[in-house]
C-alpha cells in the first residue's frame, strides 16, 4: 500500500512540475500555432519559420519592451478540436499573445479560447472572412487578406481582361477552397455575362485527376478556375497540358508563391495566380529570403513572410502601447504601421491588413510575374 | 430475399446498360477516354492491391503499411534520379536506374517490415497486428517526413513524351500507355511466377495450409517473406509509374492510395490474385465514368456504394473463393 | 559465446539498416537548386541506433519467448488480480475517486481540457469495445456514428435550440438507428469484409458532410455550438470546462456501468460466445444476425453521445474531424489498452490519447513515437496492455465430495 501511494504521489507530483508553467517575467512569451504535421504541414512550418525569424531578429534588437521574446510551438494539424486543445495549452503555459492558427477552420475554433483569455490572435495565412467581417472575433487580426477581396479581383480580371465566357470552377471541397469557389461563383452570378460551365470539387491528394480533366475538356471551359492548393493544382495542370487541353488556369493565394513553379516546372507557365502584391523587390524580403535558404537550404514557404510580418506587427504594437496588456495592445494593433517585408502595412477596424492588397500574376519563365 | 436481389440487381444491370449505351452513342470519343483513364488508373491499383492481396492470402492480414512502401519506392526513385541527373547521367540509363532502386528498396523495406512488426506477431490475435501494421504505417510516413521535406517534391518523368505517340497525346498520353503495357506485363510475369516456379508453387501451397505445408518441408517463414517482397516489387512499380503520370510525390501518397488499392482487393475478392487486377479495373473504370458523368464530389461515395452492392450480391468479392464453414 | 554471437548478429542488423535508411536519411536533394546534400552523420547515427535497439529488442523478444514457454493458463494482469481483492480494491477506488474529483481544481485548464478528450475517447472505446472486443466484428467506420451525434447537437441546437441535455438522449437513440440501419444490410458479411465496408460507411458520411451544404455547411462547419447548461445557465469558458469535465465523468462512468452490466448479461454472453465461435453458437440457438445487431447498434449508440460532448466542448465541427484517421485512433485504444477488458480500454484511452500530447515536448517526432511504441506494444504485449479475464468457475472438489456424501 506504501509503495503504491509512493508511486501515487510521485506521478501527481511529477504531473504538477510538468504542468507548472514558468512564470519567469523576464520574458514575452509569443505562441506559434498551425499544422507542423499532416499533410497541410508545409503551410504550417513556412508560417512557423517565419516566426521564428522574426523573433530571432526581434531578440537580436534587444526584445519586446527590453524584454526576450520565448516562442512557444503549438501543432494543431489543421484539425479544430485539436486547435482547441492547443488553445488551451498556450493559454495554460502563458502564452500572452499568439501567430496563428493556419487553416481558418481551426482558428475558428480556437479563437474562442484566445478571445476569453484575452490574447489577440494575428493569423498570417487564414483568410476566412467571417474572422474579420462577421465581427465575432474582436482579438483578431491578420496579415493576409480576406476571400472576398481575392474573389471579387479573380472574377473581374477573369471578365475584363482574359474576356472569358465560359469558365469552369473547381476546388478541392476543404473551407478555404470552396469558399473561395462559392464567392467567385456568386460574383461572376451578379456580374453576368460569364457562363459557369463546371462546377465540381475534387478529392483532395487523390492518385490522379485524369477523369476530371477530361470533363473539363468536354465542357470547352475557356478558363479553369482553382480553390485549392497548390499541389493538387499542379496536378490538374500537368494532366491539361499533358491531354493538351486548351484553357487558361487561375488560382488565388493557395497558388501563389514559387510552390507551384517548382512543382509543375514547365508546365505551369501560364498559370495566372492572385497574391500579396508582390514584394520581393523589398530589400528586407530580399534579405529574409536569402537567411532562409541560408538557413534552411532551400527557397522560403507561402506563409514565412506573412509570418514574419504578423510576429514583426505584434512586436510593434506591443513597442507602441508600452505594455503587452490586451486592451492597450488591441488598442496600439489598429494604429501601427509596420516597416515590413511586404512593405507598410497596418490594420483597419475589422482586423484585416491595409497597404498589401491582392495583384494577379503569371507564371513567365518558372516565376510568378505581374500582371496587372 | 432471393426475388429482392435478383429484381435489384436486374434493376442496376438496366439502368447501367441504358446509361452506357446512351452515352456511348451521344459521345464515343468521350466514353473512350474515360475507359482509357480509368484503365490508367485501374492499372496502378492493380500494381498495389496485388501486395495486399498475396499477403492477406498467405497470414491474413491487412498490411496498412504496403501504402507506405509504395510512397518509399517512389521516393527512392526520385532520389536516385536527381542524383544520377546532376552527375549529367544518360536519361536512359537514369530511368532504367531508378526503377531498379526503387524496386530493390521497396523490397528491402517490405521484407525488413514484416520481420519487424508482424513476425513477432505471428499467433497473436489477429487485429494486434493490424494495429502494428497501423504503427508502422505512422512510423514510415513521418520517418520520410523528417528525412526528406513535408512538402512536395517535384518528379520529373522518367518515361519521355514519344515522338511517334503525338498525335494520340491528346487522347492518351505515353506515360498513361507505358503505366497500362507495364502493369500487363507484371501480371503476366507474376502469373508465371506463382504458377511455374518452385517458390510460386510454395507460396500457393502455404496459403492454403500453412502447417501442411510445413510438413511438406517449406520454409513458411521464407516462403513468407518472398510474398512480402514480391508484392513490394509490385507497389514500388506502381509508385514510380504514377510519380511519373502526376509529376509530384510527398510522404502521404501512400495512404489514399494504399487504401484505394485495398478497396480494389476486397472488391475483387481478397486473397485471390486475378481478383485484385479484375477488382482494380472495375474500381479504376468506374470511378472514371462516374467522375466524368456525374459528380466527382462524391466519386469516392460511388466506390463505396459499389463496393458495398457487390458484396451483398457476392459477399466473398467478385472472384473470391466463397468457402462455406467448417467445424 | 553466446553475446558474441548477439553482438554479430546486432552488428549485421545495424549494417543491413545502414544500407536500407541510405538514400532517405542521407541523401537530400534540392531539384530546385540542382544541389545534393550528403549528411553522413545520419548514416553513423542510425548505425549505432539500430545496433543497440536491435540488442534490446532482441533481449525482450527473448524473453518473452522463455515467458511464454514457462507461462501457466493463469496470467491475470496484475490490476485484474488487485481488484478481487476486497482489501485492496475500496482504497484504490477511493483514491481513484479522489484523483478524478480533485483534477480539475487541482490543474490547468489545459490539463482538464486534455482530460475531457481522453475521456471522450474512453467513452468511444468502451462503445467500440462492445462491438469488436466483445462481439469480435470488426468496425472500421464508427467515427460515423461519432459524427451523426455531433452533428445531431449542432444541428438541432442551430435550427431548433435545443439544449444540450435534450440532444444528448435524442442522439443516443439517433446513434442506435443508424447502427441498426447501417448494420442491417452488411452484417451477414465476415471478417475483413466487414471491416471495409464499415470504413466505407464511415467516408460516405464524411463525405456528405463535406458535399451537402445546406444541411451540413459544407466543408465550413458549424461555428458556436453552446456549451452545456447547467439549469438553463452558462458558465464562463473556464467554469464550463469543469463543468464539461464532470459530465463527461459521469457519461464514462454510467457507460462502464452498462458495459459491465452487458457484459455479463445473457446478451454479453452472446455476444462472446459469437466471437468465439460462430457455428458453435448457432448451434446452441442463438440468433446471430439479431445478435450481432444488437452488438452494432448499442455501440452506435456510445459513439453518438460522444459526438455531442466533443461538439460541446470543442464548439466547432467540421467534416475534418472525422476522418477515417478517427476511426483507426478508436480502433487502436481498443486494440492497444486490451480487447474486451474494460479496463484495458480505460487505460489505452488515457495512453493513446494523453500520450501525444505530453509528446508535444518533442513536436516534431511526435508521430513518429507514437507510431514506433504502438508496434512495440504490440510486439511485447499482443494481447493490450491490459488484457481481459474470462470469469472462470473453478469447480471444488472438496465441495462436492461433501454433497455427497450429505446425499448418500
Amino acid at each position: 500500500m506504501k509503495a503504491f501511494f509512493k508511486v501515487v504521489a510521485v506521478a501527481v507530483f511529477s504531473m504538477v512540475v510538468f504542468a507548472a508553467p514558468g512564470f519567469a517575467a523576464d520574458t514575452v512569451k509569443v505562441a506559434n500555432a498551425g499544422a507542423l504535421s499532416g499533410d497541410l504541414a508545409p503551410y504550417g512550418i513556412s508560417a512557423l519559420r517565419g516566426v521564428e525569424m522574426a523573433v530571432e531578429d526581434i531578440n537580436a534588437k534587444g526584445g519586446i519592451l527590453g524584454k526576450k521574446v520565448e516562442l512557444l510551438a503549438g501543432d494543431d494539424v489543421c484539425k479544430p478540436e485539436v486547435a482547441v486543445n492547443v488553445a488551451t495549452k498556450l493559454v495554460s503555459d502563458g502564452a500572452q499573445m499568439v501567430v496563428g492558427h493556419v487553416c481558418s477552420g481551426a482558428t475558428i475554433a480556437a479563437n474562442k479560447i484566445y478571445k476569453d483569455a484575452n490574447i489577440i490572435l494575428i493569423s498570417s495565412s487564414a483568410t476566412n472572412d467571417d474572422l474579420t467581417l462577421s465581427g465575432e472575433h474582436p482579438n483578431f487580426f491578420r496579415t493576409i487578406s480576406n476571400d472576398g477581396a481575392q474573389a471579387d479581383l479573380m472574377t473581374d480580371f477573369a471578365k475584363n481582361e482574359l474576356k472569358v465566357k465560359k469558365v469552369a470552377l473547381i476546388h478541392d471541397k476543404g473551407d478555404y477552397g470552396k469558399g473561395q469557389m462559392e464567392l467567385a461563383k456568386a460574383e461572376f452570378d451578379k456580374m453576368g455575362g460569364v457562363d459557369i460551365v463546371l462546377f465540381e470539387g475534387v478529392t483532395t491528394g487523390a492518385m490522379d485527376y485524369t477523369a476530371i480533366v477530361q470533363k473539363i475538356k468536354r465542357s470547352d471551359a475557356e478558363l479553369v478556375m482553382w480553390g485549392g492548393y497548390h499541389s493538387d493544382a499542379s496536378k490538374i495542370i500537368q494532366m491539361l497540358k499533358k491531354k493538351r487541353v486548351d484553357t487558361l488556369f487561375m488560382g488565388a493565394d493557395g497558388i501563389y508563391g514559387d510552390n507551384l513553379p517548382n512543382l509543375a516546372g514547365k508546365y505551369a507557365e501560364g498559370v495566372y495566380a492572385t497574391g500579396p502584391n508582390d514584394t520581393s523587390s523589398n530589400p528586407m524580403h530580399q534579405a529574409l529570403t536569402k537567411e532562409h535558404q541560408k538557413k534552411y537550404g532551400e527557397d522560403p514557404g507561402t506563409f514565412f513572410i506573412t509570418g514574419y510580418t504578423a510576429m514583426q506587427s505584434l512586436a510593434t504594437a506591443a513597442e507602441k502601447a508600452g505594455t503587452v496588456d490586451y486592451d492597450a495592445m488591441r488598442a496600439a494593433m489598429f494604429e501601427i504601421t509596420v516597416d515590413s517585408p511586404m512593405g507598410q502595412i497596418g490594420f483597419d477596424e475589422k482586423g484585416d491588413i491595409v497597404g498589401a492588397g491582392f495583384s494577379v500574376y503569371r507564371v513567365m519563365d518558372g516565376k510568378y510575374q505581374q500582371v496587372n | 430475399m432471393r426475388w429482392i436481389k435478383i429484381s435489384l440487381g436486374l434493376a442496376v444491370i438496366g439502368i447501367i446498360g441504358f446509361f452506357t449505351v446512351r452515352e456511348l452513342l451521344m459521345d464515343p470519343m468521350y466514353f473512350f477516354e474515360l475507359f482509357l483513364g480509368g484503365l490508367t488508373r485501374g492499372s496502378i491499383y492493380a500494381l498495389i492491391a496485388l501486395g495486399y492481396t498475396m499477403v492477406y492470402g498467405i497470414i491474413q492480414l491487412i498490411n496498412f503499411a504496403h501504402g507506405e512502401i509504395y510512397m518509399i519506392g517512389a521516393m527512392t526513385a526520385l532520389i536516385v534520379a536527381s542524383v544520377l541527373g546532376m552527375w549529367g547521367w544518360n536519361t536512359a540509363v537514369i530511368a532504367i536506374l531508378a526503377f531498379v532502386f526503387a524496386i530493390v528498396y521497396s523490397c528491402a523495406y517490405g521484407f525488413t517490415v514484416e520481420k519487424i512488426a508482424y513476425k513477432p506477431l505471428r499467433n497473436a490475435p489477429r487485429l494486434s497486428a493490424l494495429i502494428s501494421a497501423i504503427g508502422m504505417s505512422l512510423f514510415l510516413q513521418n520517418y520520410v517526413m523528417l528525412a526528406q521535406t513535408p512538402d512536395y517534391l517535384p518528379f520529373k518523368s522518367l518515361i519521355p513524351d514519344f515522338k511517334f505517340w503525338e498525335p494520340f497525346a491528346h487522347i492518351i498520353t505515353s506515360v498513361e500507355i507505358t503505366i497500362i503495357i507495364t502493369t500487363v506485363i507484371v501480371m503476366i510475369l507474376l502469373g508465371l511466377l506463382i504458377k511455374f516456379t518452385r517458390i510460386g508453387k510454395a507460396m500457393r501451397a502455404t496459403a492454403q495450409d500453412k502447417v501442411m505445408a510445413a510438413l511438406l518441408g517449406i520454409n513458411v517463414n521464407n516462403v513468407i517473406s518472398a510474398t512480402f517482397v514480391v508484392g513490394s516489387a509490385t507497389a514500388a512499380i506502381g509508385g514510380v509509374l504514377i510519380a511519373c503520370h502526376v509529376g509530384q510525390i510527398n510522404f502521404y501518397i501512400g495512404f489514399l492510395a494504399g487504401l484505394k488499392a485495398f478497396i480494389a482487393a476486397v472488391l475483387g475478392g481478397i486473397g485471390s490474385i486475378p481478383g485484385a487486377v479484375l477488382g482494380s479495373l472495375v474500381l479504376g473504370i468506374s470511378e472514371s465514368y462516374f467522375t466524368g458523368y456525374f459528380y466527382s464530389e462524391y466519386e469516392d461515395v460511388f466506390a463505396f456504394t459499389i463496393l458495398v452492392i457487390i458484396l451483398i450480391f457476392r459477399p466473398s468479392g467478385i472472384l473470391g473463393k466463397h468457402d462455406t464453414q467448417k467445424v | 559465446m553466446a553475446i558474441k554471437n548477439q553482438i554479430k548478429q546486432s552488428l549485421i542488423i545495424a549494417f543491413w539498416f545502414m544500407i536500407l535508411t541510405f538514400p532517405i536519411m542521407v541523401i537530400k536533394v534540392n531539384t530546385i537548386q540542382n544541389t545534393i546534400d550528403f549528411r553522413w552523420a545520419n548514416l553513423l547515427w542510425v548505425g549505432i541506433v539500430t545496433f543497440f535497439a536491435s540488442m534490446v529488442w532482441n533481449y525482450f523478444l527473448r524473453r518473452n519467448e522463455a515467458q511464454k514457454k514457462k507461462e501457466i493458463d493463469d496470467d491475470i494482469p496484475l490490476i485484474h488480480r488487485l481488484l478481487q481483492n476486497d482489501r485492496f480494491r475500496r482504497p484504490f477506488l477511493g483514491v481513484v475517486a479522489a484523483f478524478f474529483l480533485a483534477y480539475p481544481f487541482v490543474f490547468p485548464m489545459y490539463h482538464t481540457s486534455i482530460m475531457i478528450s481522453a475521456l471522450v475517447y474512453v467513452m468511444l472505446g468502451l462503445g467500440l469495445n462492445i462491438v469488436v472486443g466483445l462481439a469480435g466484428l470488426l468496425d472500421l467506420g464508427y467515427v460515423a456514428f461519432y459524427a451523426v451525434g455531433a452533428y445531431a447537437y449542432a444541428l438541432l441546437n442551430l435550427h431548433f435550440g435545443l439544449s444540450f441535455w435534450v440532444v444528448l438522449p435524442m442522439s443516443a437513440l439517433l446513434g442506435t438507428l443508424f447502427g441498426v440501419m447501417l448494420g442491417y444490410p452488411v452484417l451477414r458479411l465476415r471478417g475483413d469484409y466487414l471491416a471495409i465496408v464499415t470504413l466505407g460507411f464511415g467516408e460516405i458520411i464524411r463525405i456528405v458532410l463535406e458535399n451537402w451544404d445546406t444541411f451540413s455547411n459544407g466543408p465550413r462547419g458549424i461555428a458556436d455550438i453552446p456549451p452545456p447548461t447547467f439549469f438553463g445557465h452558462y458558465f464562463d469558458q473556464h467554469d464550463t470546462m469543469i463543468y464539461i469535465y464532470f459530465i463527461v465523468t459521469g457519461l464514462v462512468l454510467m457507460t462502464i456501468f452498462f458495459v459491465n452490466r452487458l457484459e455479463n448479461s445473457k446478451i454479453g454472453r452472446a455476444w462472446i460466445a459469437l466471437r468465439d465461435d460462430e457455428i458453435a453458437c448457432q448451434a446452441m440457438g442463438i440468433d446471430k444476425f439479431k445478435t450481432k445487431l444488437t452488438a452494432f447498434a448499442l455501440g452506435a449508440t456510445w459513439a453518438a453521445m460522444g459526438g455531442v460532448v466533443f461538439a460541446a466542448k470543442t464548439s466547432y465541427i467540421n467534416p475534418m474531424s472525422f476522418t477515417i484517421w478517427e476511426s483507426i485512433t478508436i480502433l487502436c485504444v481498443v486494440v492497444i489498452g486490451g480487447m474486451g477488458s474494460a479496463i484495458g480500454v480505460i487505460a489505452g484511452a488515457l495512453v493513446l490519447i494523453l500520450l501525444p500530447e505530453y509528446l508535444r515536448a518533442v513536436s516534431e517526432y511526435r508521430m513518429l513515437v507514437f507510431g514506433a511504441l504502438q508496434v512495440i506494444v504490440m510486439v511485447f504485449k499482443p494481447d493490450g496492455l491490459i488484457k481481459s479475464v474470462r470469469k472462470v468457475y473453478t469447480f471444488n472438489v472438496q465441495e462436492k465430495a461433501i454433497h455427497e456424501q450429505t446425499h448418500t
